[in-house]
């Protein structure tokens, strides 16, 4: 019988499992063994134990947004999940926007437009963007800003991220006169 | 990072099995649902508890059930309930109660039950470790004095959720387990006028279920008062019911006030200025006048007390208006 991901981490890391739980994350399509602490937030997870650090962390307390994650699909705040109860599900970051063909279309339209200054919110604004373009391709401006509600911004005054998910939207539905510029 | 404090976590598989554990742990062991109440007061040490009992696993806490009315699971997520077909259509104060807590985000994660046990807030108590421990600890957490009331001898911590003034309002009924059994009661007697002891459930009861009441010609409405049109809790939420006759007549009522004590407050003086008359300017404007009159908020929330209490009359005049056909 083959070896486990969780056996392999096991055999090769005995100091690293002491007094930590072993589980397989499924992050951006992959199947990570990880070992971390029971108490510990998927944030904290994601960041220390993966190293994936695209996802931020800013208030912690669920009142700010910027760690937000997909999971199975749907935003939830990274800060308070425990990485423990997402083991099974498929976890999206937004080190997982990107293709080998290039940015995200949400990505691409935030470069654009300056939806992006600081960028500490960044992250989390294009996953909760993601899930709504997912569910919905051609969201008002009021649906927008609602989908949005949960991630808070304080360079762009939040007009910059509304234009640039609407572009985004119009490009991934097609309209032939909004090409990225090549 | 604000960590967690260390703890052991369980996961049962069913309601009898988490009833089970909690049994055996104790005080020692917290129910865990969504996370969204329980985890930021975790990192801020109000709540410590040794060992978490997880409700994810637990399947008959889950869903809506409809039978005549509807019954929700309290492990529900919220934006589960608030995007539920019947709700919407049957229950839309309820939908737009829920619809208006927190953020999209968190409804994600947070749960109808959770929101209805939410433990209470105050500008002394919903604070950091540090600035708690400096300006001295209140009565509600680690210390003996009431920084709201220094000279009161309870806490004054207030009732923030959205869902349970219109869950009040409307009459629903809420079912509790323990390993002795099952009890229904009206969600109205569940709360209790004092901010640490807010609850009449015991520690080893469960909150397995919330029970609608039928819809059949009643009306409600639902309004909330905040700085922000998202994250913040309410600083004054209002829920109106009433049961109007054909020709317009109050025959029932409630208006229940949220955010302006330790319980949802119901405007006893309001229902009985409705009653028998017909739901006009004039008469909402004395309702509204008696609810601002029942309303004490003290200076523990958002905004300045003096403006909070005058808003409780434009928001319950407002909240009664949507009432009218």
């Amino acid at each position: 019988m083959t070896e486990s991901l969780l056996q392999i981490l096991r055999r090769q890391q005995p100091e690293a499992t002491a007094g930590k739980v072993l589980g397989v994350l499924r992050v951006n399509g992959e199947e990570l063994a990880v070992a971390f602490a029971p108490h510990h937030t998927l944030l904290e997870v994601l960041r220390e134990d993966v190293g994936l650090t695209g996802t931020k962390h800013g208030c912690e307390l669920g009142e700010c947004g910027t760690c937000t994650v997909l999971l199975d699909g749907r935003p939830v705040l990274s800060c308070l999940a425990l990485a423990l109860e997402t083991l099974g599900h498929e976890i999206t970051t937004v080190e997982g926007l990107a293709t080998p063909a290039g940015l995200d279309p949400l990505q691409q339209a935030f470069a654009e437009l300056g939806a992006a200054q600081c960028g500490y919110c960044t992250p989390g604004f294009l996953l909760a963007g993601k899930a709504l373009l997912d569910a919905e391709p051609a969201p008002s401006r009021d649906r927008i800003r609602e989908a949005l509600a949960g991630n808070l911004c304080r360079c762009t005054g939040y007009l910059k991220i509304y234009e640039a998910v609407e572009l985004a939207a119009q490009r991934m539905r097609g309209s032939p006169m909004l090409r990225e510029p090549s | 990072m604000m960590r967690l404090p260390q703890f052991r976590y369980l996961a049962p598989g069913n309601v009898d099995e988490a009833l089970g554990w909690k049994a055996e742990a104790g005080p020692e062991a917290m129910y865990l649902a969504g996370g969204t109440d329980l985890f930021p007061n975790m990192k801020r040490r109000h709540q410590t508890p040794g060992i978490l009992i997880s409700l994810r696993h637990v399947p008959e806490l889950r869903g809506v059930r409809e039978n005549g009315a509807v019954s929700i699971g309290a492990a529900e997520i919220l934006s589960d309930v608030a995007a539920h077909a019947r709700v919407r259509a049957d229950y839309p104060a309820l939908a737009h109660a829920v619809d208006s807590i927190s953020t999209p985000i968190l409804r994600n994660m947070g749960t109808i039950g959770g929101n209805a046990l939410l433990d209470t807030r105050c500008t002394y108590y919903n604070q950091d470790l540090q600035w708690r421990k400096s300006v001295d600890f209140c009565m509600k957490r680690d210390g003996t004095v009431c920084w709201v009331a220094p000279a009161s001898p309870r806490c004054w911590a207030v009732q923030s959720s959205d869902s349970v003034p219109v869950l009040v309002a409307i009459g629903a009924e809420v079912t509790l387990v323990s390993t002795g059994g099952e009890r229904r009661i009206p969600i109205a007697d569940l709360y209790r006028d004092d901010g640490i002891d807010y609850l009449t459930k015991r520690p080893d009861e469960l909150l397995k279920e919330i029970h609608l009441p039928p819809a059949d010609g009643w009306r409600a409405a639902y309004r909330k008062l905040r700085r922000r049109g998202a994250f913040d809790f309410p600083v004054l939420g209002v829920a109106a019911w009433a049961r109007l006759s054909g020709a317009g007549v109050v025959e029932e009522a409630r208006v229940v006030l949220g955010g302006v004590g330790s319980h949802p407050i119901q405007a006893e003086s309001a229902r009985e200025i409705l009653l028998g008359n017909r739901l006009e300017p004039d008469l909402v404007r004395a309702a509204a006048d008696a609810c601002a009159r029942s309303a004490r908020p003290l200076d523990n929330t958002d905004f300045t007390l003096s403006w909070r209490k005058e808003m409780v009359r434009v928001m319950v005049a407002r909240t009664l208006g949507d009432l009218v056909p």
